[in-house]
């Protein structure tokens, strides 16, 4: 049983006044202490809700984003299983957009993590309710009644009531201070692998992408932004667009420039019309090469120390064996499949926005910042915060994203859509080409590493340096530490060096770099005790049992150790992040003119409580095909200021034919679920690296891999 | 005004000829579930079936499809799910779902012609289908399962 505060839970009265609703709170509010006594309801936001109506329609308002991790699926499961009703009885809606419900980013695996007791607890409680309403309704104990399949039935009996029926009776009960949670081995729902409930519609094309809002006098615009990073719009000559039948409007406005049109097609040959003149602001020096050799160049002193444990530089002079390695990753593109696009309608000093975002609290925001009044935001400014009653003019329509990764934590394209619709006065549908998606990203870091570890008699790791270089101190070092192994020195210095370049959140974030090198500096040291990846690894996660765990799972389902086919190898690595751990064996052939092919690769996955485990095998396969290709097909290249890639045929992603064998083996926990969308990014490359060194003896140290390093090896 | 057959009706479209087909669905007819991805064919995002076989619709201009019979992902089936629709479900394929009309409209089109296509075939007709979610290899099952499927309605009849 667990006892519940009251006042993370309140009844809302509906518009109709008939059903039964409750709001509560989505983050930080797994408050089981029992305080209740203390309860206040009247300071309490919630920010998530449970309604049952009159007509036995059950639905969960929640704030997240749908992209392909399934939380539309795996949220209203949480709910179901307590509220004990079929799960396609519960549809979920999106939250409305307000500065009081606190943050509603849809990010950092955070998910599930968040909702896993506020969810049950709210199906606990409006089944108990319910409970209690059939009870007093059939002047019976409530010990006689129980709930099963969107009734409420009297066990001696048989007869029974459908939630719809009792819900108007519940709402009028006071809100009990107790309800019983499953326990792990009562659950009927959760732990079995469920479809995703929007699967029919994404299957005949029903589903509503951003791209696809359509609207009455709707106009569609594409818009150009400077090819060098950090330029401005100096002159245009748009004569020839505005001939292009359908072109309704030339707009510049801070970003760059864009055509406004009755179709996407009209706006992309206006487009391609305009004759435009850009100032570079000297940027054209930057090369990532050219930061490639700044970054090599700074001294092996970091600027900062971020964390330190021991004596490394004492644990470094007293090794047996020293070991100094360089490392650099590169740019990313998150590369949706669904461009960057957004629809806006400001009218009356009010504006609805439709958009494929991640961060719909953010989109609102910017958009405010549009169409404030010049008094307004002056006041906004002195206040530093937009009016709430200002806000609640500003609606935001979250679609469901052709892909995120991170991608759509931003809100350029929010911002850009929001003034064409003020300069239009019409609602309009920005819409980018692949190329500006590609070319005006917010990417991966480009970053360097530079790691310097120490082996003792017992060819154990006795210290371990780790020296980040790069701009953004979380994007760049991010996942660096604490590394899961027994090390007794440790230091993760940062030195701070800053580029024109945006960059921003891409799937596990400096996880995704620092999983790499980390990961790959630990099979180095392997190697050079002449120990067994696999067996050196172990021998330092003692400390570590879930860890261990997850290495020796992945380890024994692929057949660590048995004989392989020539020019074959396997590579291990182990990483844990956003609350789950990842081990990872990759099975990897190298061909005689340095071509890679992964074969295979097993993953095993601790994410505690495996609520939808089709889900999470899932998103294992994609995070493997993820960092896949950014291992081994494609990086963004920067020169003279401006992304060398523009589409597909330069940034290549992984097709069906390269798919490699994916296995996912589930740890079974009863531990607290941990995030699933990220952690299957950080092990991958190190896994594919370490099994191209077992193949050839070559150690990649620069991502991508380049088949000219691997050519004879 | 460029006279169509789409989904086995005629559609007048009031559109420059050099439209490509792609945008004429999504902007003219509103059939959004054909979707923009590269604009170049390097994707397949938007593949649509003309006269039977897989084609991308970013890079058809409407006056190379007078005559032509086009079937778009709304067209698929008439009343209940396509074999190739139903195996999608059962394998649990979609992830974001933006790339998957396209490519279920690309593995009608191979099974059209390959009933019973192994996994090389499979990864030849497939290869110009992304995915960034990375669900390649339950598309493979979800191809091998359409197949079986359809051969059984096809034994049955």
């Amino acid at each position: 049983m667990t006892r519940l505060s009251r006042r993370n839970f309140i009844k809302v009265s509906t518009i109709t006044g008939t059903g039964l609703m409750l709001g509560f709170n989505l983050s930080g509010c797994s408050d089981d202490s029992g305080n209740s006594d203390k309860s206040s309801t009247t300071s309490f936001n919630p920010n998530a809700w449970l309604r049952i109506t009159e007509d036995n329609n059950i639905t969960i308002i929640v704030a997240e984003s749908e992209m392909g991790q399934g939380v539309m699926t795996s949220l209203p499961m949480l709910i179901a299983e307590e509220l004990e009703v079929d799960l396609n009885k519960v549809t979920t809606e999106r939250a409305p957009v307000d500065p009081k419900f606190g943050k509603q980013k849809t990010g950092g695996s955070t998910s599930i993590r968040e909702a896993w007791h506020p969810l049950r607890q709210a199906g606990a409680i409006a089944r108990d309710m319910l409970i209690t309403a059939a009870a007093t309704t059939w002047k019976i104990a409530v010990s006689d009644c129980s709930a099963n399949n969107g009734h409420i039935e009297h066990t001696i009996s048989g007869k029974r009531l459908s939630y719809g029926e009792l819900a108007p009776l519940a709402a009028t009960l006071p809100i009990p201070e107790t309800a019983f949670l499953k326990n792990p081995e009562e659950f009927r729902l959760i732990g079995k692998s469920v479809p995703l409930l929007n699967g029919p519609d994404m299957v005949t094309g029903k589903t509503l992408f951003g791209s696809d809002v359509t609207l009455p006098d709707l106009l569609v615009a594409t818009i150009a932004h400077c090819p060098v990073f950090g330029g401005q719009l100096t002159s245009m000559d748009d004569s020839e667009t505005r001939k292009i039948p359908g072109v309704q409007d030339v707009v510049r406005i801070d970003s760059g420039v864009a055509v406004v049109a009755s179709h996407y097609w009209a706006a992309h040959k206006g487009l391609q019309s305009l004759k435009l003149e850009w100032d570079t602001k000297g940027n054209e020096r930057i090369s990532d090469q050219s930061i490639m050799d700044r970054f090599s160049s700074h001294p092996d002193t970091a600027n900062e120390i971020l964390s330190q444990t021991g004596d490394p530089g004492a644990g470094l002079q007293q090794a047996k064996e020293i070991l100094e390695a360089f490392y650099t990753t590169p740019f990313q593109a998150h590369a949706t499949m669904e461009p960057m696009n957004c629809t806006a309608h400001v009218h009356n000093g009010e504006c609805d926005i439709w958009a494929p975002t991640q961060s719909p609290d953010d989109a609102q925001y910017v958009a405010s910042t549009y169409i404030l009044s010049t008094t307004e935001k002056l006041f906004a400014k002195i206040r530093r915060k937009i009016s709430d009653v200002r806000l609640d003019a500003i609606r935001v329509h979250t679609t469901q994203m052709g892909g995120g990764f991170g991608r759509r934590l931003e809100t350029d394209y929010v911002a850009e859509a929001v003034q064409l619709s003020l300069a239009t006065g019409k609602p309009v549908k920005l819409i980018w080409s692949r190329e500006q998606d590609m070319q005006h990203d917010f990417y991966r870091p480009l970053t360097h590493h530079r790691l310097s570890g120490g082996l003792d008699t017992n060819s154990r790791i006795s210290a371990w340096k780790h020296h980040v270089i790069g701009p953004s101190r979380g994007k760049s070092t991010g996942g660096a530490e604490p590394i899961i192994y027994a090390v007794p020195a440790f230091q993760l210095g940062y030195t701070e060096d800053n580029y024109p370049v945006p960059t921003g959140y891409w799937r596990s974030v400096g996880s995704s770099h620092n999983g790499f090198v980390i990961e790959s500096f630990v099979d180095e040291l392997a190697s050079s005790a002449g120990a067994d990846p696999y067996q050196f690894r172990a021998g330092l996660l003692e400390h570590s049992p879930r860890n261990l765990a997850v290495l020796r799972l992945a380890a024994e389902k692929s057949g660590w150790g048995s004989p392989l086919a020539e020019n074959t190898g396997r590579g291990i690595a182990v990483f844990e992040s956003y609350g789950s751990h990842v081990a990872q064996v990759a099975e990897v052939t190298v061909t005689q003119s340095g071509t890679v092919r992964v074969n295979r690769v097993v993953c095993a996955v601790d994410c505690g409580i495996a609520v939808n485990p089709d889900t999470i095998k899932a998103q294992m396969e994609g995070a493997v095909v993820f960092g896949l290709t950014a291992c081994l097909k494609s990086a963004i290249n920067i020169e003279k200021g401006r992304v060398m890639q523009s589409n597909f045929h330069d940034f290549r992603l992984l097709r069906i034919d390269e798919m490699p064998v994916v296995e996912t083996h589930i740890v079974v926990s009863d531990e607290e679920p941990g995030g699933i969308g990220e952690p299957g990014v950080p092990p991958i490359a190190a896994a594919i690296t370490n099994a191209i060194y077992a193949a050839t003896g070559v150690r990649i140290r620069r991502l991508p891999v380049s088949p000219a390093d691997l050519a004879r090896h | 005004m460029t006279v169509l057959n789409i989904n086995n009706n005629k559609h007048q479209i009031d559109a420059n000829d050099d439209m490509p087909l792609l945008w004429a669905l999504r902007d003219i007819l509103g059939l959004t579930g054909t979707k923009y991805s590269c604009g170049s064919g390097y994707c397949g995002t938007c593949t649509v079936i003309v006269d039977g076989l897989a084609q991308r619709a970013c890079m058809l201009p409407l006056n190379s499809l007078v005559g032509k019979q086009i079937i778009t992902i709304e067209g698929l089936s008439s009343d209940s799910l396509h074999p190739v629709q139903q195996a999608w479900l059962d394998e649990n394929v979609s992830q974001c779902g933006y790339c998957q009309t396209g490519q279920i409209m690309a593995a009608v089109a191979l099974l059209n012609e390959i009933p019973d296509p192994d996994d090389q075939q499979i990864d030849r007709a497939m290869a110009g289908q992304l995915c960034r979610c990375g669900t390649y290899q339950r598309i493979r099952k979800a191809i091998h399962l359409a197949s079986s499927m359809m051969k059984t309605s096809q034994d049955e009849k």
